[in-house]
């Protein structure tokens, strides 16, 4: 498909002007179509749940060493999995908000390969049926030249298996030893394998970002992507359009979404350089660091798992053959009334219900907990959600994030961004004094509005005598702006404004200023 | 004492004719004496006599368990005891301590029964003679039976024959009352063929009647723990405490009746025995196809029906039994990685040669070349061609099975080998492999189907030896099986063991030691 065009063209041995002619040929072609990269996402997220996947061990980051390994997370002879049904729903729920078709039987099957970590000698799954297939994510991301546009696209879910996560094996490299964890073996997963429709490391991110909000949302996975409850791999290939899909390489283990896009930009970039250079890419996997898990999928062997019977799924209580027990099936009906509200709908019902744009929606949902914090300030206060929203997004965000904070680590807590707000809603401070008094309460927790108003002479500048005086020192002053003014160019007339605000520090009211100003300067 | 059934020693605790501490003793100074049948990997003296102490104080207030309190009960040693080595007759696990009790082990103690010991086996339950275990090879009770010894004219200890398996240890241990009921396992007949090989009664329940919790698999889609007694009553009596689902055991089902007691005069004239033709097979000894034909006559002049019937697929059937017994043990075998228990090897140049040393060193050729082939089934390339076929054909033949049973046929009567037992020498002629084939092959089919089955001594043959039937019923059927097969017992009159032991016991001459003493060697 994308094959050398220079050998394929010119199989002799190339003399100066041959060369010459395929570096034009290459430029030629590349520029009639350009290579454009695919990218096809496995995301596994490791099922919210107290205990694992097919035992009664606990569920828990950070526990000491082999501390929660039950007989059978050990694979002790003679065990048996028994499936945690509280696993089927999360990935049931999953597939519910992901448009999937829920599978009414699925089977779990074992993956064979050897490993230190996978106690077993294999991994139980979902490989011929898995709990869900079809569905579809639609994500958005910013984009636009001013990247202030919300852009909408759809990936689609190939199906989304329950599995065993496997433990963790630490090498010590000193003493040529490999030191086994078992904690995490046997934690409930869902794989989900997503179709590549995406074509760059920006798309990727944002679907990935979109997903962790709907698991979050469902509390079906908490979704850190640190702490390894969200592991995404990238099949990455580049090709041009209408031709089949080139090579594709894996690369792995990435633990943030920034690294997620940076690396499958990379991959793409390195792809096209090599295709371009006229050469293959091989499939391989590749890293992101270096310490590389397993990559069995080549040589694995796959059988039916003889202990564990078809998972059944129902639609509803009527449809349940005799002898199961409602509180023992999982039933769709009850599954589908209990869903949250998802992402999508809680940006559409932000733009209705405040009359934000689409892009405030979305940096809303898109923060964690930045909407909470947005609904509690509209609570306190009468301002304009628009008005509100500049606070929000700018503001406080801008801060939080030149501090790397999350939003519940903000130290103006949203009651007190409100009583804010409607001091200026009052007319007690200009906009420019609130933001000062709002850095002010950022450096000072706890310390209220009012406080810092007093403290530090903030309260808007209103009587008409001190404006007055300053307003003519200003026009005393500046002589060569007031002719301007009076030779009808208003533009001067804000720069003598800007110099009444400067000396007031910000406190004036800036109708009134411009009022006196143009009185004087007329 | 020691020849009776569970049942009658039951009765003979409450009237006070024997304590349980002083049936353990005796049992365990039995255990002794039979020691050169090598039944036992095992022997829990101490454990046993707590229990049988804690069970006489039960007596005494008056307040037993219930039918199996202070019984002597035997275990194979491939079911986890908690604190009990646990070996599957392997080097691999020649050291293992499982730390929980299979949920059967723990039914029968909680029961009050007294746990003797683990039996031995054919390592992880592969092979059909009880021959291929770390442990060395069983010995046939009837070895030393006088009706062996004289009618055979065995001379020397070289003629002992073996026990078949892989559940030897068992029957050894409940033909030579050292135990009254022992726990086989059985994945193509391992636990009745060594029940038709030693004279004992050999249940194989429905799959999923049982709980495997805690059973060390084989081929885990069809093993099923099996119930050694000397009585049909006594499997019925272990089968009601044993049965039932198991939240540990996710292919469980609830006992579809509570098994008690077998009534007494059950009428087979509402009977339909079906004959399977397919079960002419060649290498059937004369002597087992003439007990074949008495017993079916017996039910014919009893007024039952008897028709020839045809499961078609069953040539088929040990061929797949062997693709899908290998690929399972390709995968359950894959997790003794010497990593977090049982053997693990010196050599530690990389995970990789650890690997590969602890698996060569702790496993013996059978199970090694079975691993080999299941996962050569189990390649991407073949997984079709084997596997999926080979359960296609499995359908097939449970099929066959649900058309009969379908038809109106109640149980199917069989032969359970093709011969009586084997001399040890002319057994081990043939590799684990063949003999494996040639001794499952009328077993195996109920395990594919899933059906329970047992298997009844009919008589003895020429050579002194016991010839089993094989009875098989449609599932969840278990109970009326069991009746049947209690009809069956009744009337052919198979020389109780005890008349055996009395006669060995008799015997007492200074010959039966020195066989003791050369065997030893």
């Amino acid at each position: 498909m994308k094959k050398r065009c220079n050998v394929h063209y010119f199989p002799s041995a190339p003399d100066i002007s041959v060369i010459h002619f395929s570096l034009v040929c290459v430029w030629y072609l590349s520029a009639l179509q350009q290579l454009v990269g695919v990218v096809g996402l496995e995301i596994h997220a490791q099922i919210s749940s107290n205990t694992k996947l097919f035992s009664g061990s606990s569920v828990q980051f950070l526990a000491p060493p082999n501390s929660l390994v039950s007989f059978f997370d050990a694979s002790l002879p003679g065990t048996l999995p028994v499936l945690n049904k509280r696993c089927v729903e999360a990935a049931v729920m999953t597939g519910l908000a992901l448009n999937c078709t829920i599978n009414k039987k699925s089977v779990f099957d074992r993956k064979h390969y050897f490993y230190a970590d996978l106690p077993a000698g294999y991994q139980i799954t979902q490989q011929c049926r898995p709990v869900a297939v079809d569905g579809v994510l639609t994500y958005s991301f910013l984009g636009g030249r001013k990247r202030n546009q919300v852009m909408r696209k759809n990936v689609y879910i190939k199906q989304i298996q329950l599995e065993q996560d496997s433990g963790k094996s630490l090498h010590d490299d000193v003493n040529s030893q490999t030191l086994i964890d078992l904690n995490r073996a046997g934690v409930g997963l869902m794989e989900l394998v997503m179709e590549p429709n995406m074509s760059c490391g920006e798309e990727a991110a944002a679907a990935v970002r979109e997903l962790q909000l709907i698991l979050q949302a469902l509390g079906t996975c908490q979704g850190n992507m640190s702490e390894g409850q969200l592991r995404v791999d990238a099949n990455v290939s580049v090709h041009r359009p209408g031709e089949p899909l080139g090579t594709r390489t894996e690369v792995k283990n990435i633990n943030s979404l920034r690294y997620l896009a940076r690396a499958i930009d990379f991959e793409i970039q390195r792809q096209t350089e090599v295709v371009q250079r006229g050469g293959a890419v091989l499939n391989e996997t590749r890293a992101y660091d270096s310490k590389s898990g397993p990559s069995p999928s080549t040589s694995c062997r796959f059988m039916p798992e003889p202990n564990l019977p078809p998972l059944l799924v129902f639609e509803d209580e009527a449809s349940l053959p005799a002898g199961v027990e409602a509180g023992q099936a999982v039933l769709l009906c009850t599954l589908r009334a209990g869903l949250p509200e998802l992402p999508s709908v809680r940006r559409d019902r932000l733009v209705q219900t405040y009359g934000l744009l689409p892009e405030h929606s979305f940096t809303l949902v898109n923060e964690d907990g930045l909407m909470e914090y947005f609904e509690a300030v509209m609570k306190g206060t009468s301002r304009d959600p628009r008005k509100v929203i500049g606070w929000v997004t700018n503001e406080l965000l801008g801060l939080l994030k030149q501090q790397d904070l999350s939003v519940s680590h903000s130290p103006v807590p949203p009651a007190a961004l409100a009583e804010l707000l409607e001091l200026q809603e009052a007319g007690r401070i200009s906009s420019s004094a609130a933001k000062q008094v709002f850095q002010e309460m950022w450096r000072s927790p706890g310390k209220a509005a009012p406080q810092i108003i007093q403290e530090r002479d903030l309260g808007l500048v209103s009587d008409d005598a001190d404006l007055h005086r300053i307003c003519q020192k200003v026009v005393d002053s500046h002589p060569d702006e007031v002719r301007a003014v009076r030779s009808g160019n208003q533009k001067v007339l804000n720069k003598l404004m800007g110099l009444v605000q400067k000396e007031t520090k910000g406190r004036a009211d800036p109708v009134l200023v411009r009022k006196i100003l143009q009185e004087k300067t007329s | 004492m020691l020849g009776l059934t569970l049942k009658e020693v039951s009765l003979a605790f409450r009237e006070g004719r024997i304590s349980p501490t002083e049936l353990c003793r005796k049992c365990l100074n039995r255990i002794k004496k039979t020691q050169r049948l090598n039944a036992y990997i095992a022997v829990t003296e101490e454990f046993a006599l707590k229990q049988a102490r804690q069970s006489e104080a039960r007596l005494l207030q008056g307040i037993p368990k219930g039918p199996l309190d202070g019984i002597p009960f035997a275990v194979k040693d491939n079911f986890c005891t908690a604190n009990i080595r646990t070996t599957c007759a392997s080097k691999m696990l020649k050291d293992y301590t499982p730390p929980y009790n299979a949920t059967v082990v723990q039914k029968l103690l909680d029961q009050g029964a007294v746990l003797m010991g683990k039996t031995n086996m054919d390592e992880f339950a592969m092979g059909a003679g009880s021959t291929d275990g770390a442990f060395g090879p069983v010995r046939n009770p009837w070895s030393y039976a006088a009706s062996y010894r004289t009618q055979a004219g065995a001379a020397s200890d070289s003629d002992w024959v073996i026990t078949g398996g892989s559940s030897g240890g068992s029957a050894a241990a409940v033909a030579s009352c050292t135990s009254y009921l022992a726990l086989g396992s059985d994945t193509g007949g391992s636990t009745r063929n060594p029940g038709a090989l030693c004279g004992v009664v050999a249940l194989k329940p429905t799959y999923g009647l049982v709980s495997r919790h805690g059973l060390i698999p084989l081929v885990n889609s069809m093993d099923v723990p099996g119930i050694i007694t000397r009585s049909v009553g006594d499997a019925a009596i272990t089968l009601g405490v044993l049965q039932g689902a198991d939240v540990r055991d996710s292919t469980t089902v609830p006992a579809p009746s509570a098994l008690t007691e077998l009534p007494e005069d059950f009428d087979v004239r509402n009977i339909c025995v079906g004959i399977p033709k397919e079960y002419h097979a060649p290498g059937l000894s004369e002597e087992t196809l003439a007990q074949w034909s008495r017993v079916a006559d017996l039910f014919e002049k009893a007024g039952a029906r008897v028709e020839q019937v045809s499961l078609p697929h069953t040539q088929y059937s040990i061929v797949c039994y062997h693709v899908l017994c290998h690929a399972e043990v390709a995968s359950n075998m894959a997790r003794f990685d010497g990593l977090e228990y049982g053997h693990r090897s010196e050599m530690k140049s990389s995970t990789e040669v650890m690997y590969a040393s602890t698996r060569h060193e702790g496993f013996n050729d059978v199970v090694r070349g079975r691993i080999l082939s299941g996962n050569y089934f189990l390649l991407k390339q073949n997984y079709q061609h084997y596997f999926v076929k080979a359960q296609k054909v499995r359908r097939l033949i449970a099929d066959d099975f649900r058309h009969v049973f379908g038809s109106g046929i109640d149980v199917l009567l069989t032969p359970t080998t093709l011969t009586d037992a084997a001399c040890y020498h002319d057994f081990t002629q043939e590799d684990n492999r063949t003999r494996s084939a040639q001794e499952d092959v009328f077993t195996q089919p109920a395990n594919m189907a899933g059906l329970p089955a047992v298997s009844v001594p009919t008589g003895l043959s020429q050579r002194g030896l016991p010839i089993g039937l094989q009875l098989i019923g449609p599932a969840l059927e278990d109970k009326k099986l069991l009746c049947v097969a209690q009809w069956v017992e009744q009337s052919v009159g198979f020389p109780s063991i005890s008349d055996c032991e009395n006669t060995q016991e008799s015997r007492k001459d200074p010959g039966a030691t020195r066989r003791e003493q050369t065997s030893a060697v």
